[in-house]
């Protein structure tokens, strides 16, 4: 299974007549067990990007070429669960399928046994972060969107959903794509990362992490770290002389 | 379930109205304005005779059959009105235009094109209802989450189980609204389609009393009529207004 993405452009009319260019030509492809990262400053258009990958918005210039079966899994960058069904609910409605051992499972890594029964509302941002994403764990993805699912939780919290986010990857053959502007969630999750640009956004470089995730230590994440701040050092420095 | 206190306080609230209607009756006299209990001997042979419960049933009848076409087909409307923006454009103009047509017309003309027949009447009052019900849901229409719809998509939830889960209960509140507000127009409309057309109903009942100034008999249909509604209204519209809005957290 591949994801091929072909984007030539993207405009978006203002409600005052103007347009304005969202997307600059971007052009990648991940294959199934790949973690493809988009970083990227905030308002750049990664969320249109990816809205224009999951097929929600159909106007745009290019071509998305995505495996017709694949099952979707995703984790918005605001919970989006449904306030009038039980967090369970919530869970079992997306993936029907679920196996009641599976789902327990689920539960149980993500902390959520306590709160099957309540509602979203009852819940802080972080546990309707974690139901968000027990429901894209639960439908048993083959592509795996992930729009910031750490931001605003806790440091430990985060490490552990972190690590659960690759358990998952290396059990199944998911294609994911992540989207964040931590580095340190990208260099320890992504397998390539693509850089992109502020508006119109496009990929200012493509850094393929050769060191296979379960073998990547501190000692090599600090390493790809300090690499990547040099190439951007570089990037800049060149960027003010030119 | 309500506190005892309020308990009280209504039946309190209930024997004031008794005590104010008793007292003017005595003061006015007989003939304009009967005491409680010359109304509840009328309301006893009526009920004794059989008449009144005959009455009652076929204006319920006619209610019930109404108010469900009205909002099935209204519900339906005002939803495609929301989603579609072309049937709005279309609709929009009908809608105005039966929004403000007196129900008195709608009736007349009903009964006029489609003869003093039983269809025509429940008709007419279905169409009195309709522009509301279309309105209030077409309102809910366009306040649906879309970020919910997209979610639904994404997860390739199929069509009814997305529309019963993620859109219907976010109607739910608007159909409980349309609902309660439909009822009582429909309550208020079937007495006049009644009066003008139909050989029974309570509608029918309270135009003999008023060609032959009965009073007691007026008071006796119209108050049964009055404590039927209420039993409806708290029976079931108010626990389906409550059970709609239960996933709302408790306002303080």
């Amino acid at each position: 299974m591949r994801l091929e993405v072909d984007i030539t452009g993207k405009t978006f009319r203002s409600a005052a007549g103007g347009t304005h260019e969202v997307l600059a030509p971007v052009k990648f492809a991940l294959q199934s067990g790949e973690v493809g990262v988009l970083i990227g400053p905030s308002g750049c258009g990664k969320s249109t990007m990816l809205r224009i990958i999951l097929g929600l918005d159909r106007d745009f210039a290019g071509h998305v070429a995505r495996p017709p079966e694949a099952r979707i899994g995703m984790v918005f960058q605001e919970p989006r669960l449904l306030p009038w069904r039980s967090v369970e609910q919530n869970v079992r409605l997306a993936a029907p399928d679920v196996a009641d051992a599976k789902l327990a499972e689920l539960f149980r890594i993500l902390e959520l046994e306590a709160h099957r029964d309540h509602y979203p509302g009852e819940l802080s941002l972080g546990l309707a972060r974690r139901v968000a994403l027990a429901r894209a764990f639960a439908v048993e993805p083959d592509i795996l969107v992930l729009d910031e699912p750490l931001a605003s939780l806790d440091d430990a919290l985060a490490g552990r959903l972190r690590d659960e986010i690759a358990t998952l990857v290396a059990s199944r053959p998911v294609m994911t794509l992540l989207v964040t502007h931590s580095l340190d969630d990208a260099v320890r999750l992504g397998d390539r990362l693509f850089f992109l640009s502020p508006r119109p956004a496009r990929i200012v470089a493509e850094v393929p992490i050769g060191i296979p995730r379960d073998t990547r230590g501190e000692a090599e994440i600090a390493a790809i770290k300090a690499s990547l701040a040099q190439r951007t050092q570089g990037d800049r420095t060149e960027r003010d002389a030119s | 379930m309500q506190s005892p206190e309020t308990e009280v306080l209504r039946l309190l609230s209930f024997a004031l109205f008794l005590a104010i209607w008793w007292i003017a009756a005595l003061l006015v006299g007989g003939a304009k304005l009967p005491s409680p209990p010359a109304v509840l001997q009328v309301m006893i042979a009526e009920a004794a005779s059989g008449a009144l419960f005959l009455h009652l049933g076929a204006t319920l009848a006619r209610v019930a059959l109404a108010f469900t076409l009205a909002m099935s087909v209204g519900s339906a409307i005002g939803y495609l009105m929301g989603r579609i923006k072309l049937a709005d454009r279309l609709g929009d103009p009908w809608l105005i235009l039966l929004l403000n047509l007196p129900a008195l017309v709608v009736i007349v003309l009903a009964y006029i094109w489609a003869g003093l027949t039983e269809a025509a009447a429940i008709a007419a009052i279905a169409i009195n209802k309709l522009p509301t019900a279309i309105v209030t849901l077409r309102e809910g229409t366009r306040a649906l989450d879309r970020s919910l719809d997209e979610m639904a998509s994404v997860f390739a939830m199929p069509r009814w189980r997305a529309f019963r889960h993620v859109v219907l209960p976010q109607l739910a509140p608007y159909i409980a609204a349309s609902a309660r507000s439909g009822l009582s127009l429909v309550w208020k409309i079937v007495l006049v389609a009644e009066l003008l057309g139909r050989p029974n109903g309570v509608g029918f009942e309270i135009g003999v009393a008023f060609q032959l100034f009965d009073t007691p008999r007026l008071l006796a249909y119209s108050l049964t009529f009055a404590a039927v509604v209420l039993v409806i209204e708290t029976l079931l519209v108010q626990p389906f207004e409550a059970r709609a809005n239960r996933w709302r957290p408790r306002a303080a």
